[in-house]
């Protein structure tokens, strides 16, 4: 019984270690906390499903490895003849559906949550085009193109790459800090996918129809993110930089861009 | 149906053995096995090259080696080669020389239907690779084919629809073929739950492929008519919906997903129980299990398009449904366990590489369990984590499946050896790059790279040029395979009937090599 206070006091400081130490800095190696409540509760539950699968693997692996040890001929051993059990089918048949019921539970209350868009302060339009986005302040008289900014020169290896590379535009996504953003994201040719992961959100923008997606930013900053849905030959090139900036400099930011100059410069030559 | 026809008139082996003749009408499920194995190899290797593109321009960042157009079709096609090329036909070719011979049949139901099924293939593949070199390219859009994408496609469009078409009709008739088969030509005594799981899975499998095939048929024909024939079935402009071709691949391609595998269960099944020297632990579960699997693949498919905007109802209904899988699944691989467990086991090439499935298909479910929570997917979908937990599946899954039925069964099939030593260099090196190549992709798919893109931003550098290094070794090391099989066939130590120890099943009560007729008079059953 202590034995077993003490694993888990362990599994709790060990898991919290990794989880605090994300924070929202872009790591090379796992999912992002992200700046939003929603983030953040994904990211607690891709951690969870992912120490879950973990313990289980291990658990299971090390049967089959002792057993690979232990049930060997060249060790003398004499092979048993049982081949079937109840007992054990039902325990693990049981056992994993249970598991499951303790996962499916916080998924759902998690998406129900994502997809309550109601009680929003602020709508954006979002357009994919290939490939580029549009972004249109509703009802604030904003809107532009946003098209990446990485030189031809970095991408064709003539000059060294930037610390953005690919994850660069000339107009970024200004929104306000705070405040519930709801998106209406659409296509103009073919379904691209409209995707932040520090906010975790991630949606189809599909030609002829429109998807709802919402978020609240806690933090200023800047945020990347790509398009994720193949949309042609230059999926890989059409990026997403948000910049979330507290409420004063959003409001001065939409006053300053009622006309905003555009980079018309944008398709990718040849 | 069977009848106890006298011994005198069997071939031991064909007239003519190396004439054109012979392998182009053979009506033999020997020869047919072998030709769709053949061909299969043969497109592996081509899809690797593929691969090997895809990889090589991802080695670093930047543009160096080829044009995004044909980055994106060298994807599409790697696929496409991979699912309908490689692993399809090989499990066909497995059903095909091994169904007859466990149920103790002579041979397949409809053996002229069979050449037919495999010779349409060569047909199919030749047109699909020819887009490759017409106007516009190869088809670009993804194996998955979204529109309005895939019609963007130039002259290649209707030609990549016609080669599905062709390679749809050769798995339906070519599942008939098993169908009638294991059900019409049982020896008698062997009941439906006296089959090897083997034949129990290809039973499973041909329902799912006549169940499904017609449906992806559906769809290209209603992309092929939206561009040529002025339907709107995918365009909002019309009144039609992009989502919709979504919802009909999809209900074709999750079954087919478990087309893949199923099989690949039955030979695990096959392997195991031998080189443990004891009977497969849970055989009636084992059936059960994969019928739930079966079952649960149709009503799971939108888990490929938790994105699109489905309404609240429809994703929890997905996620729950898709989460379930994991249970019978469990059952299957807790199954194998058991049947090792207080066994004598030995490690010949096909346990290690039955054994090396068993760990890394798990890994790949794990992921698959991660991708089935809905709100999580929205930062793994089209991601690299999907990319790395299909592989795994996929490769160390179907693939380790089908290499291990070839060492586990070639004795049989050439009546020679295999190297052994040489076996064993070649399961551990693809094991190592299989992991080298794939296990990166989790990493660099949680850290926000996108799918299908040939170029991407630094801090993925690392871990791309790793997959690369890995998936050219993986690759090398498949000639050391070829190299294997054809040593084997040309000579080596003779093989007994009963080739491995403690091996049970009809196939290894005959000659190795089997007689090209065999069970010309069904055998006794105990």
């Amino acid at each position: 019984m202590m034995v077993n206070t003490w694993i888990k006091k362990m599994f709790v400081a060990l898991s919290t270690l990794l989880m605090v130490g994300s924070a929202h800095a872009v790591q090379p190696y796992n999912m992002t906390r992200g700046v939003s409540d929603i983030s953040g509760d994904v990211y607690s539950m891709h951690m969870i499903a992912f120490w879950l699968c973990v313990v289980i693997a291990v658990a299971v692996f090390a049967v089959m490895f002792y057993s690979i040890y232990a049930h060997r001929q060249s060790k003398g051993a004499t092979p048993a003849t049982f081949h079937e059990s109840t007992t054990a089918e039902a325990i693990w048949t049981f056992i994993p559906f249970v598991i499951l019921i303790g996962l499916a539970i916080p998924a759902t209350k998690t998406l129900i949550a994502m997809e309550d868009t109601s009680d929003y302060d602020l709508t954006v339009k979002i357009t994919g085009y290939q490939w580029l986005w549009h972004y249109e302040y509703i009802d604030e008289g904003v809107d532009f193109y946003s098209v990446l900014d990485t030189p031809r020169t970095q991408i064709n290896n003539a000059e060294n790459k930037n610390q953005n590379y690919l994850l660069e535009v000339d107009n970024e996504l200004v929104l306000p800090v705070g405040k519930k953003v709801r998106f209406l994201i659409t296509s103009n040719d073919v379904i691209h996918a409209w995707w932040v992961p520090a906010v975790a959100v991630k949606k189809d923008a599909i030609p002829g129809f429109i998807n709802e997606a919402w978020t609240r930013i806690n933090e200023p900053g800047v945020y990347r993110g790509q398009c994720a849905e193949l949309c042609g030959r230059d999926h890989g090139f059409m990026p997403i930089v948000v910049r979330a900036v507290p409420e004063a400099e959003f409001d001065q930011f939409l006053a300053a861009n009622t006309t905003l100059e555009q980079n018309t410069e944008y398709a990718m030559a040849d | 149906m069977s009848t106890a026809a006298t011994d005198d008139h069997h071939d031991d082996h064909p007239e003519s053995p190396y004439s054109i003749k012979r392998w182009l009408f053979t009506t033999n499920h020997k020869d047919i096995g072998t030709l769709y194995l053949w061909f299969s190899f043969i497109m592996f290797l081509i899809g690797g090259v593929m691969a090997l593109v895809i990889r090589t321009e991802l080695f670093q960042p930047g543009l160096q080696f080829v044009d995004p157009q044909f980055f994106n079709s060298m994807t599409t096609m790697h696929a496409i080669m991979m699912i309908f090329g490689v692993v399809m036909p090989a499990f066909t070719g497995l059903a095909n020389w091994l169904i007859p011979m466990m149920v103790g049949a002579t041979d397949m139901a409809l053996p002229r239907m069979n050449n037919w099924s495999f010779w349409i293939l060569p047909f199919a593949f030749t047109m699909m690779l020819s887009t490759l070199f017409m106007d516009g390219g190869g088809p670009a859009g993804g194996w998955t084919l979204y529109p309005p994408l895939t019609l963007q496609t130039g002259d290649a469009l209707p030609f990549v629809i016609l080669s599905m078409h062709f390679m749809g009709l050769s798995s339906i008739m070519g599942a008939i073929n098993v169908i009638a088969t294991i059900l019409n030509m049982r020896a008698p005594g062997m009941t439906l739950m006296k089959m090897p799981l083997f034949v129990w899975t290809w039973l499973i499998t041909a329902y799912l492929l006549i169940a499904v095939m017609p449906v992806l048929a559906g769809g290209i024909t209603m992309l092929l008519t939206d561009k040529f024939f002025g339907t709107s079935f995918f365009n909002a402009a019309g009144g039609g919906d992009p989502v919709m071709f979504q919802h009909i691949f999809w209900f074709f391609g999750h079954p087919e997903v478990y087309i893949l595998i199923l099989p690949s269960f039955g030979v695990i099944s096959s392997i195991i129980p031998t080189f443990a020297r004891k009977p497969l632990f849970g055989y009636a579960s084992m059936v059960y299990a994969t019928g739930s699997i079966a079952f649960l693949s149709f009503i799971v498919w939108a888990h490929h398009m938790f994105t699109v905007g489905m309404p609240l109802a429809g994703e929890l209904i997905f996620m729950f449904a898709t989460m379930l899988i994991a249970v019978p699944t469990g059952v299957k691989v807790f199954n194998w366990i058991a049947t090792m467990w207080r066994g004598a086991m030995t490690f010949e090439t096909p346990m290690l590489f039955a054994l090396g499935f068993i760990v890394m298909f798990s890994i790949g479910g794990f992921s698959g369990l991660m991708l089935a929570l809905a709100p999580v997917d929205f930062q793994y979908h089209d991601t690299y984590f999907v990319v790395a937990h299909f592989h795994y599946v996929l490769v160390p899954g179907s693939i380790f499946a089908i290499i291990a039925s070839v060492y586990y069964w070639l004795p049989k099939w050439c009546g020679n050896m295999y190297s052994e030593g040489l076996g064993k260099a070649h399961f551990w090196l693809s094991t190592i790059f299989v992991n080298l190549t794939f296990f990166p992709m989790h990493f660099v798919g949680l850290a926000g790279m996108p799918r299908r893109i040939p170029d991407y931003a630094l801090q993925f550098s690392d871990y791309n040029m790793i997959a690369t290094v890995g998936a050219f070794g993986f690759g090398l090391s498949q000639l050391l395979f070829l190299y294997i099989v054809i040593a084997a066939i040309r000579g080596g130590k003779k093989a007994t009937s009963q080739v491995w120890d403690n091996a049970e099943g009809l196939e290894w009560t005959i000659a190795s090599p089997a007689p090209y007729h065999s069970f010309v008079t069904p055998p006794a059953i105990k």
